[in-house]
Protein backbone atom coordinates (compact mmCIF):
# COMPACT_ATOMS: atom_id res chain seq x y z
CA UNK A 1 0.00 0.00 0.00
CA UNK A 2 1.33 3.38 -1.13
CA UNK A 3 -0.68 6.03 0.70
CA UNK A 4 -2.60 4.81 3.97
CA UNK A 5 -4.95 5.73 6.31
CA UNK A 6 -5.76 4.06 9.99
CA UNK A 7 -8.74 4.64 12.27
CA UNK A 8 -8.23 8.88 11.52
CA UNK A 9 -9.73 10.83 13.91
CA UNK A 10 -9.77 14.06 13.89
CA UNK A 11 -11.65 16.49 16.70
CA UNK A 12 -11.43 20.37 16.81
CA UNK A 13 -11.77 21.85 20.24
CA UNK A 14 -14.45 24.22 20.86
CA UNK A 15 -15.98 25.95 23.54
CA UNK A 16 -18.73 23.18 23.53
CA UNK A 17 -16.60 20.82 23.85
CA UNK A 18 -14.78 18.31 21.16
CA UNK A 19 -16.54 18.42 17.58
CA UNK A 20 -15.44 15.40 15.61
CA UNK A 21 -15.09 16.26 12.32
CA UNK A 22 -13.37 13.30 10.51
CA UNK A 23 -14.12 9.72 12.34
CA UNK A 24 -12.37 6.28 11.59
CA UNK A 25 -11.50 6.95 8.12
CA UNK A 26 -9.61 4.03 6.41
CA UNK A 27 -8.44 4.88 3.19
CA UNK A 28 -5.63 2.29 1.17
CA UNK A 29 -4.32 3.85 -2.29
CA UNK A 30 -1.95 1.81 -4.42
CA UNK A 31 1.01 3.53 -6.24
CA UNK A 32 0.02 5.44 -9.64
CA UNK A 33 -3.98 5.87 -9.19
CA UNK A 34 -5.97 8.59 -9.37
CA UNK A 35 -8.35 8.71 -5.75
CA UNK A 36 -11.06 11.45 -5.71
CA UNK A 37 -12.82 12.17 -2.13
CA UNK A 38 -16.09 13.65 -2.93
CA UNK A 39 -18.33 15.20 -0.17
CA UNK A 40 -20.34 18.24 0.43
CA UNK A 41 -18.89 21.17 2.67
CA UNK A 42 -19.00 19.84 6.49
CA UNK A 43 -17.49 16.75 5.40
CA UNK A 44 -14.08 16.83 6.50
CA UNK A 45 -12.01 16.41 3.22
CA UNK A 46 -10.34 19.66 3.42
CA UNK A 47 -9.49 18.69 7.14
CA UNK A 48 -8.60 14.75 5.97
CA UNK A 49 -6.21 16.76 3.17
CA UNK A 50 -4.28 18.92 5.54
CA UNK A 51 -3.65 15.61 7.77
CA UNK A 52 -2.35 13.67 4.78
CA UNK A 53 -0.13 16.97 3.94
CA UNK A 54 0.75 17.45 7.57
CA UNK A 55 -0.32 20.67 7.98
CA UNK A 56 -2.63 19.77 11.01
CA UNK A 57 -2.51 16.56 13.07
CA UNK A 58 -4.72 13.78 13.77
CA UNK A 59 -6.19 13.38 16.98
CA UNK A 60 -5.58 9.54 16.51
CA UNK A 61 -4.80 7.21 14.16
CA UNK A 62 -1.95 7.23 11.02
CA UNK A 63 -1.35 8.16 7.85
CA UNK A 64 1.45 6.61 6.21
CA UNK A 65 3.13 7.28 2.46
CA UNK A 66 5.40 4.97 1.47
CA UNK A 67 5.70 2.90 4.51
CA UNK A 68 7.29 6.30 6.56
CA UNK A 69 4.29 8.05 8.81
CA UNK A 70 3.52 11.58 8.69
CA UNK A 71 4.59 13.92 11.23
CA UNK A 72 4.89 17.19 9.07
CA UNK A 73 4.78 18.69 5.89
CA UNK A 74 7.80 17.74 3.93
CA UNK A 75 8.14 17.34 -0.71
CA UNK A 76 7.22 13.69 -0.76
CA UNK A 77 3.88 14.73 -0.66
CA UNK A 78 3.21 17.51 -3.31
CA UNK A 79 -0.25 19.95 -2.85
CA UNK A 80 -2.11 22.53 -5.14
CA UNK A 81 -4.61 24.44 -3.54
CA UNK A 82 -8.07 25.83 -4.51
CA UNK A 83 -6.79 29.58 -3.98
CA UNK A 84 -3.54 30.48 -5.68
CA UNK A 85 -0.83 30.57 -3.90
CA UNK A 86 2.21 31.14 -6.42
CA UNK A 87 4.80 33.43 -4.99
CA UNK A 88 3.65 36.91 -6.67
CA UNK A 89 7.33 38.76 -7.13
CA UNK A 90 8.51 35.63 -8.59
CA UNK A 91 8.68 34.51 -12.54
CA UNK A 92 6.69 32.02 -13.60
CA UNK A 93 10.01 29.68 -13.49
CA UNK A 94 11.25 30.86 -10.41
CA UNK A 95 7.93 29.71 -9.10
CA UNK A 96 8.30 26.40 -10.04
CA UNK A 97 11.93 26.17 -9.00
CA UNK A 98 11.05 27.20 -5.51
CA UNK A 99 10.87 23.54 -4.22
CA UNK A 100 14.17 22.57 -5.31
CA UNK A 101 15.98 25.61 -4.11
CA UNK A 102 14.32 25.46 -0.95
CA UNK A 103 15.93 21.63 -0.64
CA UNK A 104 19.27 22.94 -1.97
CA UNK A 105 19.08 21.99 -5.68
CA UNK A 106 22.49 23.06 -7.98
CA UNK A 107 21.12 26.16 -9.77
CA UNK A 108 21.80 24.27 -13.16
CA UNK A 109 19.49 21.43 -12.28
CA UNK A 110 16.69 22.90 -11.04
CA UNK A 111 16.47 25.44 -14.02
CA UNK A 112 16.33 22.55 -16.00
CA UNK A 113 13.90 20.25 -14.30
CA UNK A 114 11.46 23.20 -14.05
CA UNK A 115 11.63 23.83 -17.77
CA UNK A 116 10.90 20.17 -18.09
CA UNK A 117 7.58 20.95 -15.93
CA UNK A 118 7.08 23.54 -17.17
CA UNK A 119 6.85 22.00 -20.82
CA UNK A 120 4.68 19.53 -19.57
CA UNK A 121 1.87 21.78 -18.22
CA UNK A 122 2.09 23.43 -21.50
CA UNK A 123 3.78 27.11 -20.08
CA UNK A 124 7.24 27.29 -21.43
CA UNK A 125 6.57 30.08 -23.18
CA UNK A 126 5.34 32.27 -20.20
CA UNK A 127 8.01 31.23 -17.90
CA UNK A 128 8.76 34.35 -17.49
CA UNK A 129 5.17 36.18 -16.89
CA UNK A 130 4.60 36.82 -13.24
CA UNK A 131 1.41 35.09 -11.78
CA UNK A 132 -1.18 38.25 -11.87
CA UNK A 133 -0.58 37.99 -15.70
CA UNK A 134 -1.53 34.40 -15.78
CA UNK A 135 -5.40 33.31 -16.34
CA UNK A 136 -6.75 31.14 -13.50
CA UNK A 137 -6.38 27.79 -15.57
CA UNK A 138 -2.84 28.99 -16.16
CA UNK A 139 -2.27 29.63 -13.03
CA UNK A 140 -3.10 26.49 -11.77
CA UNK A 141 -1.16 24.50 -14.61
CA UNK A 142 2.00 26.81 -13.03
CA UNK A 143 1.18 25.60 -9.31
CA UNK A 144 0.57 21.67 -10.65
CA UNK A 145 4.42 22.42 -12.16
CA UNK A 146 5.26 24.02 -9.08
CA UNK A 147 4.19 20.93 -6.85
CA UNK A 148 5.63 18.14 -9.98
CA UNK A 149 9.25 19.62 -9.92
CA UNK A 150 10.75 17.44 -6.67
CA UNK A 151 8.62 14.47 -8.34
CA UNK A 152 6.34 13.85 -4.87
CA UNK A 153 5.26 10.43 -4.14
CA UNK A 154 1.80 11.46 -4.37
CA UNK A 155 0.28 14.50 -5.33
CA UNK A 156 -3.02 15.88 -2.90
CA UNK A 157 -4.99 18.22 -4.64
CA UNK A 158 -7.70 20.55 -2.70
CA UNK A 159 -10.64 21.36 -5.14
CA UNK A 160 -7.88 23.02 -7.62
CA UNK A 161 -10.78 23.67 -10.18
CA UNK A 162 -13.29 25.16 -7.92
CA UNK A 163 -12.87 28.51 -8.93
CA UNK A 164 -12.29 27.97 -12.81
CA UNK A 165 -15.00 28.46 -15.22
CA UNK A 166 -16.88 25.66 -16.85
CA UNK A 167 -15.02 25.66 -20.17
CA UNK A 168 -11.51 26.23 -18.70
CA UNK A 169 -12.43 23.32 -16.21
CA UNK A 170 -13.11 21.00 -18.73
CA UNK A 171 -9.61 21.45 -20.47
CA UNK A 172 -8.17 21.29 -17.24
CA UNK A 173 -9.25 17.64 -16.71
CA UNK A 174 -8.50 16.59 -19.88
CA UNK A 175 -4.77 18.12 -18.93
CA UNK A 176 -5.26 16.59 -15.72
CA UNK A 177 -5.94 12.92 -17.14
CA UNK A 178 -2.98 13.31 -20.02
CA UNK A 179 -0.53 14.16 -17.40
CA UNK A 180 -1.60 11.66 -14.91
CA UNK A 181 -1.22 8.77 -17.65
CA UNK A 182 2.45 10.33 -18.63
CA UNK A 183 3.89 10.70 -15.66
CA UNK A 184 2.06 7.94 -13.70
CA UNK A 185 2.07 9.86 -10.15
CA UNK A 186 -0.05 9.09 -7.13
CA UNK A 187 -2.80 11.75 -7.12
CA UNK A 188 -5.30 11.99 -3.97
CA UNK A 189 -7.67 15.23 -4.74
CA UNK A 190 -10.93 16.23 -2.93
CA UNK A 191 -13.94 17.54 -4.52
CA UNK A 192 -17.76 18.79 -3.94
CA UNK A 193 -18.12 18.14 -7.84
CA UNK A 194 -19.36 14.48 -8.42
CA UNK A 195 -19.36 14.85 -12.14
CA UNK A 196 -15.66 15.91 -12.00
CA UNK A 197 -15.08 12.95 -10.00
CA UNK A 198 -16.25 10.28 -12.06
CA UNK A 199 -14.77 11.54 -14.88
CA UNK A 200 -10.82 11.80 -13.30
CA UNK A 201 -10.40 9.44 -11.13
CA UNK A 202 -10.35 5.49 -11.04
CA UNK A 203 -11.39 5.60 -7.54
CA UNK A 204 -13.93 7.33 -5.36
CA UNK A 205 -14.26 7.67 -1.69
CA UNK A 206 -17.81 9.39 -1.08
CA UNK A 207 -17.60 11.37 2.45
CA UNK A 208 -20.67 11.68 4.38
CA UNK A 209 -20.84 14.77 6.58
CA UNK A 210 -20.94 15.87 10.48
CA UNK A 211 -18.96 13.72 11.25
CA UNK A 212 -16.81 13.54 7.93
CA UNK A 213 -17.16 9.66 7.67
CA UNK A 214 -16.24 6.94 4.56
CA UNK A 215 -19.84 6.02 3.39
CA UNK A 216 -18.97 4.37 0.24
CA UNK A 217 -15.82 3.44 -2.03
CA UNK A 218 -16.57 3.11 -5.63
CA UNK A 219 -14.34 1.68 -8.49
CA UNK A 220 -14.92 3.81 -11.84
CA UNK A 221 -14.45 1.62 -14.74
CA UNK A 222 -15.23 3.92 -18.02
CA UNK A 223 -14.26 2.54 -21.30
CA UNK A 224 -12.48 5.92 -22.26
CA UNK A 225 -12.21 9.57 -20.57
CA UNK A 226 -13.19 11.78 -23.27
CA UNK A 227 -16.17 14.46 -23.08
CA UNK A 228 -18.68 12.21 -24.70
CA UNK A 229 -18.17 9.70 -22.07
CA UNK A 230 -20.39 12.20 -20.30
CA UNK A 231 -23.45 11.58 -22.28
CA UNK A 232 -23.41 7.85 -22.18
CA UNK A 233 -25.15 6.11 -19.39
CA UNK A 234 -22.37 4.23 -17.62
CA UNK A 235 -20.84 7.58 -16.65
CA UNK A 236 -24.47 8.75 -15.92
CA UNK A 237 -25.24 5.47 -13.47
CA UNK A 238 -21.56 6.27 -11.30
CA UNK A 239 -23.03 9.83 -11.36
CA UNK A 240 -26.50 9.79 -9.84
CA UNK A 241 -25.70 6.78 -7.70
CA UNK A 242 -23.11 9.40 -5.71
CA UNK A 243 -25.41 12.05 -6.28
CA UNK A 244 -28.61 9.79 -4.82
CA UNK A 245 -26.18 9.27 -2.03
CA UNK A 246 -25.01 12.62 -1.16
CA UNK A 247 -28.62 13.88 -1.17
CA UNK A 248 -29.78 10.78 1.04
CA UNK A 249 -26.64 11.70 3.34
CA UNK A 250 -27.45 15.24 3.26
CA UNK A 251 -31.25 15.31 4.26
CA UNK A 252 -29.98 12.81 7.32
CA UNK A 253 -27.82 15.19 8.47
CA UNK A 254 -30.23 18.38 8.47
CA UNK A 255 -32.76 16.30 10.30
CA UNK A 256 -30.27 15.16 12.46
CA UNK A 257 -29.24 19.24 12.87
CA UNK B 1 -46.16 36.18 2.18
CA UNK B 2 -49.59 36.90 0.88
CA UNK B 3 -49.11 40.15 -1.09
CA UNK B 4 -48.40 39.53 -4.96
CA UNK B 5 -44.62 40.87 -6.32
CA UNK B 6 -46.34 43.28 -8.35
CA UNK B 7 -47.85 45.58 -5.28
CA UNK B 8 -44.46 46.60 -3.76
CA UNK B 9 -43.62 48.56 -6.60
CA UNK B 10 -46.35 50.89 -5.81
CA UNK B 11 -44.10 52.11 -3.31
CA UNK B 12 -40.85 52.16 -5.10
CA UNK B 13 -39.71 55.08 -6.53
CA UNK B 14 -38.21 55.27 -10.17
CA UNK B 15 -34.33 55.83 -9.36
CA UNK B 16 -31.43 55.28 -11.75
CA UNK B 17 -27.33 56.23 -11.91
CA UNK B 18 -27.03 59.37 -13.77
CA UNK B 19 -23.66 59.43 -15.42
CA UNK B 20 -21.05 61.71 -14.23
CA UNK B 21 -17.53 63.03 -15.16
CA UNK B 22 -16.70 64.96 -11.92
CA UNK B 23 -18.26 63.01 -9.37
CA UNK B 24 -17.07 59.26 -10.40
CA UNK B 25 -16.77 57.12 -7.47
CA UNK B 26 -13.54 54.97 -7.28
CA UNK B 27 -13.59 55.15 -11.37
CA UNK B 28 -10.77 56.58 -13.54
CA UNK B 29 -11.60 60.83 -14.52
CA UNK B 30 -10.54 61.84 -18.09
CA UNK B 31 -6.35 62.73 -17.94
CA UNK B 32 -7.25 66.62 -19.25
CA UNK B 33 -9.57 66.67 -16.53
CA UNK B 34 -6.74 65.28 -14.04
CA UNK B 35 -4.36 67.18 -15.16
CA UNK B 36 -6.27 70.79 -14.74
CA UNK B 37 -7.41 69.46 -11.45
CA UNK B 38 -3.97 68.78 -10.05
CA UNK B 39 -2.28 72.34 -11.85
CA UNK B 40 -5.72 73.89 -10.14
CA UNK B 41 -4.47 72.34 -6.25
CA UNK B 42 -1.50 73.87 -6.48
CA UNK B 43 -2.22 77.01 -8.71
CA UNK B 44 -5.23 78.17 -7.01
CA UNK B 45 -3.66 78.83 -3.45
CA UNK B 46 -0.76 80.89 -5.27
CA UNK B 47 -3.14 82.88 -7.20
CA UNK B 48 -5.53 83.80 -4.09
CA UNK B 49 -1.87 84.49 -2.28
CA UNK B 50 -1.11 86.75 -5.20
CA UNK B 51 -4.11 88.56 -5.35
CA UNK B 52 -4.93 88.80 -1.51
CA UNK B 53 -1.34 90.59 -1.24
CA UNK B 54 -1.15 92.88 -4.10
CA UNK B 55 -4.90 94.29 -4.49
CA UNK B 56 -5.67 94.36 -0.63
CA UNK B 57 -3.76 96.65 1.69
CA UNK B 58 -1.99 94.18 4.07
CA UNK B 59 0.87 94.55 6.15
CA UNK B 60 4.32 92.45 4.44
CA UNK B 61 5.32 91.70 7.86
CA UNK B 62 1.51 89.78 8.25
CA UNK B 63 1.67 88.04 4.74
CA UNK B 64 4.56 89.16 2.20
CA UNK B 65 4.18 88.83 -1.88
CA UNK B 66 5.04 85.77 -3.56
CA UNK B 67 7.46 87.79 -5.26
CA UNK B 68 9.24 89.11 -1.75
CA UNK B 69 9.57 85.34 -0.64
CA UNK B 70 11.26 84.67 -4.00
CA UNK B 71 13.41 87.73 -3.14
CA UNK B 72 14.65 86.11 0.22
CA UNK B 73 15.06 82.79 -1.37
CA UNK B 74 17.48 84.29 -3.67
CA UNK B 75 19.44 86.50 -0.82
CA UNK B 76 18.99 83.23 1.42
CA UNK B 77 20.19 80.95 -1.17
CA UNK B 78 23.00 83.82 -2.53
CA UNK B 79 24.63 83.58 1.21
CA UNK B 80 24.49 79.35 1.13
CA UNK B 81 22.55 80.31 4.41
CA UNK B 82 19.53 77.88 3.46
CA UNK B 83 21.94 75.09 1.82
CA UNK B 84 23.78 74.78 5.13
CA UNK B 85 20.62 74.88 6.94
CA UNK B 86 18.93 72.28 4.57
CA UNK B 87 22.06 70.28 4.88
CA UNK B 88 22.10 70.21 8.73
CA UNK B 89 18.24 68.95 8.72
CA UNK B 90 18.63 66.79 6.16
CA UNK B 91 21.55 65.16 8.01
CA UNK B 92 19.53 64.80 11.53
CA UNK B 93 16.83 63.52 9.92
CA UNK B 94 18.89 61.08 7.69
CA UNK B 95 20.53 59.63 10.69
CA UNK B 96 18.06 59.14 13.50
CA UNK B 97 15.74 57.93 10.72
CA UNK B 98 17.72 55.47 9.19
CA UNK B 99 18.99 53.81 12.78
CA UNK B 100 15.29 53.90 13.71
CA UNK B 101 14.53 52.49 10.27
CA UNK B 102 17.26 49.49 10.35
CA UNK B 103 16.39 48.50 14.15
CA UNK B 104 12.39 48.52 13.50
CA UNK B 105 12.29 46.42 10.19
CA UNK B 106 13.63 43.51 11.89
CA UNK B 107 11.76 44.02 15.24
CA UNK B 108 8.92 44.50 13.56
CA UNK B 109 9.34 41.34 10.88
CA UNK B 110 10.45 39.32 14.16
CA UNK B 111 7.24 40.79 16.43
CA UNK B 112 4.83 39.55 13.10
CA UNK B 113 5.97 36.73 12.20
CA UNK B 114 6.26 34.86 15.99
CA UNK B 115 3.61 35.53 18.11
CA UNK B 116 6.28 34.52 21.45
CA UNK B 117 7.99 38.10 20.07
CA UNK B 118 4.90 39.75 19.67
CA UNK B 119 3.70 38.87 23.09
CA UNK B 120 6.71 40.48 24.59
CA UNK B 121 7.29 43.20 22.83
CA UNK B 122 3.80 44.78 21.48
CA UNK B 123 2.26 46.02 24.63
CA UNK B 124 5.62 48.34 25.55
CA UNK B 125 5.97 49.64 22.25
CA UNK B 126 1.96 50.30 21.81
CA UNK B 127 2.31 52.08 25.36
CA UNK B 128 5.33 53.95 23.79
CA UNK B 129 3.67 55.21 20.51
CA UNK B 130 1.03 56.66 22.52
CA UNK B 131 3.55 58.97 24.30
CA UNK B 132 4.15 62.11 21.64
CA UNK B 133 7.93 61.98 20.61
CA UNK B 134 8.13 66.00 21.31
CA UNK B 135 7.42 65.29 24.53
CA UNK B 136 10.47 63.70 25.37
CA UNK B 137 12.32 66.80 24.37
CA UNK B 138 12.84 67.62 28.02
CA UNK B 139 14.00 64.69 29.04
CA UNK B 140 16.79 64.18 26.15
CA UNK B 141 17.97 67.75 27.07
CA UNK B 142 18.36 67.00 30.81
CA UNK B 143 19.82 63.33 29.32
CA UNK B 144 21.98 64.38 26.51
CA UNK B 145 22.55 68.28 26.42
CA UNK B 146 21.71 70.68 22.96
CA UNK B 147 24.20 69.02 20.80
CA UNK B 148 23.05 66.81 18.08
CA UNK B 149 22.14 63.57 19.78
CA UNK B 150 19.42 64.42 21.37
CA UNK B 151 17.71 65.45 17.92
CA UNK B 152 18.52 62.18 16.77
CA UNK B 153 17.41 60.52 19.73
CA UNK B 154 14.03 62.70 18.93
CA UNK B 155 13.50 61.60 16.01
CA UNK B 156 14.68 57.79 16.15
CA UNK B 157 12.11 57.29 19.33
CA UNK B 158 9.01 59.32 17.16
CA UNK B 159 10.01 56.96 14.52
CA UNK B 160 11.15 53.61 16.14
CA UNK B 161 7.91 52.71 17.32
CA UNK B 162 5.64 52.88 14.68
CA UNK B 163 7.83 51.66 12.17
CA UNK B 164 8.06 48.35 14.44
CA UNK B 165 4.26 47.79 14.75
CA UNK B 166 3.24 49.46 11.43
CA UNK B 167 6.11 46.42 9.74
CA UNK B 168 4.07 43.94 12.55
CA UNK B 169 0.92 44.33 10.67
CA UNK B 170 2.02 44.32 7.07
CA UNK B 171 3.52 41.08 8.37
CA UNK B 172 0.55 39.51 9.84
CA UNK B 173 -1.54 40.01 6.77
CA UNK B 174 0.89 37.44 4.77
CA UNK B 175 -1.47 34.59 3.58
CA UNK B 176 -1.34 31.45 5.58
CA UNK B 177 -1.47 29.63 2.31
CA UNK B 178 1.43 30.74 1.05
CA UNK B 179 3.47 29.90 4.16
CA UNK B 180 2.21 26.69 4.58
CA UNK B 181 3.06 25.86 0.43
CA UNK B 182 6.61 26.47 1.09
CA UNK B 183 6.34 24.06 4.45
CA UNK B 184 5.19 21.40 1.88
CA UNK B 185 7.80 22.57 -0.58
CA UNK B 186 10.26 21.27 1.89
CA UNK B 187 11.35 24.83 3.33
CA UNK B 188 12.01 24.88 6.81
CA UNK B 189 11.18 27.97 8.73
CA UNK B 190 13.81 30.43 8.25
CA UNK B 191 13.23 30.07 4.37
CA UNK B 192 9.86 30.79 4.77
CA UNK B 193 10.85 33.51 6.98
CA UNK B 194 13.20 35.28 4.39
CA UNK B 195 12.70 34.01 1.41
CA UNK B 196 8.98 34.30 1.64
CA UNK B 197 7.53 36.09 4.02
CA UNK B 198 10.35 38.94 3.59
CA UNK B 199 9.86 39.52 -0.04
CA UNK B 200 6.37 39.95 0.44
CA UNK B 201 6.11 42.24 2.87
CA UNK B 202 9.03 44.50 1.66
CA UNK B 203 6.18 46.94 -0.57
CA UNK B 204 4.53 47.13 2.65
CA UNK B 205 7.81 47.55 4.65
CA UNK B 206 8.65 50.23 2.42
CA UNK B 207 5.29 51.88 2.46
CA UNK B 208 5.37 52.04 6.37
CA UNK B 209 9.02 53.88 6.07
CA UNK B 210 7.88 56.70 3.42
CA UNK B 211 4.45 57.54 6.05
CA UNK B 212 6.76 56.91 9.10
CA UNK B 213 10.06 59.79 7.10
CA UNK B 214 7.25 62.51 6.68
CA UNK B 215 6.94 61.82 10.95
CA UNK B 216 11.22 62.51 11.32
CA UNK B 217 11.08 65.12 8.87
CA UNK B 218 8.28 66.84 11.23
CA UNK B 219 10.34 66.14 14.16
CA UNK B 220 13.68 67.63 13.13
CA UNK B 221 12.17 70.74 12.39
CA UNK B 222 10.16 70.70 15.90
CA UNK B 223 13.81 69.74 17.70
CA UNK B 224 15.24 72.34 15.80
CA UNK B 225 12.74 75.28 16.52
CA UNK B 226 13.66 74.63 20.59
CA UNK B 227 17.08 74.78 20.15
CA UNK B 228 20.00 75.21 17.49
CA UNK B 229 22.82 76.44 15.98
CA UNK B 230 21.54 75.87 12.25
CA UNK B 231 18.71 74.10 10.59
CA UNK B 232 15.71 75.33 8.81
CA UNK B 233 13.33 74.61 11.85
CA UNK B 234 15.89 77.36 13.81
CA UNK B 235 15.78 79.57 10.33
CA UNK B 236 12.41 79.94 10.86
CA UNK B 237 12.24 80.62 14.42
CA UNK B 238 15.16 83.24 14.10
CA UNK B 239 13.43 84.58 11.31
CA UNK B 240 9.84 84.94 13.37
CA UNK B 241 11.99 86.67 16.03
CA UNK B 242 13.24 89.54 13.27
CA UNK B 243 9.85 89.69 11.96
CA UNK B 244 11.17 88.42 8.61
CA UNK B 245 8.22 86.83 7.52
CA UNK B 246 8.99 86.15 4.42
CA UNK B 247 11.91 84.36 5.42
CA UNK B 248 9.45 82.07 7.43
CA UNK B 249 7.62 81.60 4.28
CA UNK B 250 10.87 80.59 2.12
CA UNK B 251 11.77 77.84 5.17
CA UNK B 252 8.12 76.75 5.46
CA UNK B 253 8.42 76.14 1.63
CA UNK B 254 11.48 74.58 1.21
CA UNK B 255 10.43 72.33 4.14
CA UNK B 256 7.31 70.99 2.30
CA UNK B 257 8.79 70.36 -1.18
CA UNK B 258 11.37 68.21 0.30
CA UNK B 259 9.44 66.20 2.19
CA UNK B 260 7.43 66.15 -0.88
CA UNK B 261 10.64 65.16 -2.81
CA UNK B 262 11.20 62.24 -0.15
CA UNK B 263 7.47 60.85 -0.55
CA UNK B 264 8.04 60.51 -4.47
CA UNK B 265 11.05 58.87 -4.21
CA UNK B 266 9.37 56.28 -2.09
CA UNK B 267 6.57 55.96 -4.21
CA UNK B 268 9.27 55.56 -7.32
CA UNK B 269 11.67 53.21 -5.37
CA UNK B 270 8.59 51.12 -3.99
CA UNK B 271 7.06 50.95 -7.82
CA UNK B 272 10.83 49.81 -9.24
CA UNK B 273 11.81 47.36 -6.91
CA UNK B 274 8.13 45.85 -6.17
CA UNK B 275 6.89 45.39 -10.10
CA UNK B 276 4.40 42.37 -9.01
CA UNK B 277 2.99 44.77 -6.35
CA UNK B 278 2.24 47.80 -8.37
CA UNK B 279 -1.72 47.01 -9.09
CA UNK B 280 -2.47 46.42 -5.21
CA UNK B 281 -1.44 49.91 -4.37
Amino acid sequence: MYLQINSLNKNFETKDGPLVVLKDINMLIEQGEYICAVGASGSGKSTLLRQIAGLDTPTSGQITVDGKRVTGPGPDRGMVFQQYTLYPWMSVQQNTEFGLKLLGVPKKVRREQASYYLNVVGLTEFSQALPKQLSGGMKQRAAIARALVSEPKVLLMDEPFGALDIHTKESMHEFMLDLWRRTNITIFMITHDVEEAVFLSNRIYALGARPGTVRKEMSINLPERTQSIKRQSKFQDYRDELMDLMRKHGQEALAAA
Amino acid sequence: MTESPQSIRAFIRPKTLNPTVFWRLAEDIPKPLNTTLIVMSVGVPLLLWWLVTTVGNIDPKFLPTPAKVLVAFGRLWSTRELLKDTVASLWRVGVGFLLAAILSIPVGVLMGSFPSIRALLEPLFGLMRYMPAPAFIPLLILYLGIGEEPKITLIFIGVFFFNSLMVMDTVKFVPKDLIESTYILGGDRIQSLFQVIFPYVLPGILDACRINLAAAWQLVIVSELIAANEGLGRRISVAGRFLRTDEIFVGLIVIGVIGLSFDLLFQYLLRVSCKWASQQR
